[in-house]
């Protein structure tokens, strides 16, 4: 126990003179928080729009309005045929168009669904889609608007559709985005630094020169992983502290649920870091083999930036070697939706799993490598 | 039939009062390659005993079987009353440890590295400040104990990185080429200090290549490729030219001189020793005054011919030609 608070102690010393590694371990935090959180937003407001009205009734006039006076869409343009927006589409002065055709009002009138065509420009599919989702949700409320204001003359009574956005109802990418972050913390601080750690010694040959002492490979591994978990706790803490009070971001479960998930995450991780610094024998190779086998997948595969959903089959299937994968899964949970353990608890079991086998494999290696 | 099933009746050896290291038969190999080959020899309490071998030759191999680091191949070895193929670890807190990398933590401070040291071999309250006074003013870095190790010279370095080894103090310490990459004063220092450690009792293990460093040692073996080519005192290495003088030629020409001797049947063999020739003669053969006559009749601009007493570079040599 005094050999594994030892090797702990002289592990912080460490950290504390490395300047580098410091500026690693704290700012980056802040740094990413702040990019993603303002500069990586897909949140998409003036969606430049162009009109085509061919009805030119007191009903088409309304929708246009009702686009515009959504805040949503900026008017670019009122055209009087289709070659005017495939121009305007072509010189990139409009992302959408909105094409009302005559007989709208007099279908509406009669009861009929009036049609509209609304044109996207579908360069980026990101945008697309949630420009879609506007439109959906603009239509939407004018017809059932439309509806109940005809309805209300006769029977006095009418079902108002109300589209709603559960869990980030302003639809903001900060909040979706705070759980990937931390994860990706989780990656750089228990992962990377982990690795190199331990890489590092066994460069310099204080490895060999500990390996001299009477000190077994558990306590040397447990007390150099001990500095990286709580160095990556409190960056995930201070994270979601930031973005408490930066974006607003609520906690809505409950916080030692928080923790759970973040440390369940972290022990795989360092599990991870130490699997790999039993197969490089340089920093270099640690540090490539690291980016390859953890940060990029965190980055990629864990449905952090690119839905899951939208990615080919077999792709989703190696998303489930993922840890990020099932962390995110826990955490947007526990924060945006306020789950309880019972909710996410198959996420929680996927990353207990995922620690276990690593930590065996981790141990394995480490055996074989100290006798 | 031995215990093992092999065939070959093993012989245990046993820990003894006066050998603090017993090795018999120790091998290791790695693939095909033997790198330590049944390898046998004792080292006395309180001796300081030297390794000498090329770069290569199984010395750091032998020592990291005996340290517990390596597990042999075959064979076994005691340290400290500890076998260590039986038990590795408990090899560990009865030795110290210290290679020519001086795998110290450059980061951190001189009172950090003892400290972290001291922690790892569980030191504690007065001993560990005994102890921490005693590495500080052996390696001569008293009030330097905020100094980063970094930004010490080598010979410190050395030094603090010996004593960071012997915190504990063990009976038996390993240095591995220790005092390569330090200039000569710090070096005979450093040999000071390993004077010192054997006089209050330590058993002294320590691998070079320098062969004056050797002389200093109270026994050496020599290894070459793997095997144990000779052991003894240094005068006892020397008596393999007992019967075999060897004599210093001072020539304008060493190379056509070389060419001389070598053509001669009275000599056994030749090598450049600087702008000297040293010739190993067969037993009984020529006297000084005969070989200049013979020289010269050869043509060769001999200036002086003397009989000189054999160095440890003439055994070294002898040895690895003998046995390779």
């Amino acid at each position: 126990m005094r050999s594994v608070l030892a090797v702990a102690c002289k592990e912080l010393l460490q950290i504390r003179r490395d300047r580098r590694s410091l500026l690693v371990l704290f700012f980056s935090p802040i740094f990413f928080l702040l990019l993603y959180g303002y500069a990586l937003n897909f949140d998409i407001r003036d969606v430049q729009i162009a009109v085509e009205d061919r009805d030119l009734s007191p009903e088409s006039r309304r929708l246009v309005s009702a686009f515009v006076n959504s805040g949503y869409f900026e008017l670019a343009a009122s055209v009087e045929d289709p070659a005017g927006i495939v121009a305007l589409m072509e010189r990139d002065r409009i992302r959408a168009a909105l094409r009302i055709p005559p007989g709208f009002a007099r279908d509406i009138r009669r009861g009929l669904p009036g049609r509209v065509e609304v044109l996207i420009n579908g360069e980026n599919a990101n945008t697309a889609t949630t420009v879609l989702g506007y439109v959906n949700a603009i239509i939407a409320a004018e017809s059932a608007a439309y509806r109940m204001s005809v309805r209300s003359a006769a029977t006095g009574a009418a079902i108002q559709l109300e589209p709603r956005v559960w869990f980030n109802p302003e639809l903001r990418s900060a909040l979706f985005l705070v759980p990937g972050l931390i994860a990706y913390i989780g990656m750089m601080t228990a992962v990377v630094s982990t690795a190199l750690a331990v890489v590092r010694e066994k460069e310099r040959g204080t490895m060999e020169q500990v390996r001299m002492a009477p000190i077994g490979a558990l306590p040397y591994i447990v007390g150099k992983s001990l500095p990286y978990l709580a160095i990556s706790m409190t960056a995930g803490v201070s994270v979601v502290l930031a973005s408490m009070v930066l974006f607003d971001m609520p906690v809505r479960g409950p916080w030692w649920l928080l923790l759970l998930s973040m440390a369940l995450f972290l022990w795989g991780a360092l599990s991870m870091g130490l699997l790999i610094s039993t197969i490089a024998q340089s920093q270099q190779v640690a540090f490539q083999v690291a980016l390859l086998s953890s940060f990029l997948p965190t980055m990629i595969l864990s449905g952090f930036i690119f839905p899951i959903a939208s990615m080919p089959a077999w792709l989703q299937a190696v998303t489930y070697i993922v840890p990020a994968r099932y962390f995110l899964v826990a955490l947007r949970g526990v924060v945006l939706k306020g789950a309880g353990f019972t909710t996410i608890a198959d996420s929680l079991g996927a990353l207990v799993i995922f620690a276990v086998i690593v930590t065996g494999l981790a141990a394995i290696r480490l055996r074989r490598e100290w006798s | 039939m031995g215990p093992d099933g092999s065939g070959r009746v093993e012989v245990r050896p046993r820990e003894d009062a006066t050998h603090a290291i017993v090795v018999r038969n120790l091998t290791r190999r790695f693939g095909s390659f033997t790198a330590v080959d049944d390898v046998s020899f004792e080292v006395r309490r309180g001796e300081v005993f030297g390794f000498l071998g090329a770069n290569g030759a199984g010395k750091s191999t032998t020592i990291r079987m005996l340290c517990g680091l390596l597990r042999p191949t075959a064979g076994t070895a005691i340290v400290g009353g500890v076998d260590v193929t039986r038990d590795p670890e408990g090899v560990k807190s009865r030795i110290g440890y210290m290679s020519q990398r001086f795998s110290l933590y450059e980061s951190l401070t001189v009172d950090q590295n003892i400290r972290f040291f001291a922690g790892v071999y569980g030191l504690e309250g007065e001993r560990l400040e005994r102890r921490r006074r005693f590495v500080l003013e052996m390696a001569g870095l008293e009030g330097r104990e905020t100094t980063r190790t970094r930004e010490l010279a080598g010979g410190w370095r050395q030094r603090l990185a010996l004593g960071c080894a012997i915190l504990h103090e063990p009976p038996i310490v390993f240095l591995d080429e220790p005092t390569g990459g330090v200039d000569p004063v710090s070096r005979r220092q450093f040999w000071r200090l390993i004077d010192h450690l054997a006089a209050s009792g330590t058993t002294v293990l320590v691998t070079t290549h320098y062969l004056d460093e050797a002389e200093h040692c109270e026994r050496i073996a020599v290894m070459n490729a793997g095997r144990l080519a000779a052991i003894g005192t240094v005068a006892e290495l020397k008596a393999v030219f007992a019967s075999r003088p060897i004599v210093e030629i001072q020539a304008a020409d060493a190379v056509q001189t070389m060419r001389a001797l070598d053509a001669m049947p009275e000599v056994e063999k030749t090598s450049l020793f600087g702008t000297a020739v040293h010739a190993v003669l067969r037993d009984g053969g020529l006297s000084p005054d005969a070989l200049v006559r013979r020289l010269r009749d050869a043509g060769s601009d001999v200036r002086s011919v003397a009989r000189v007493e054999p160095s440890l570079e003439d055994v070294f040599l002898d040895l690895v030609e003998r046995t390779s």
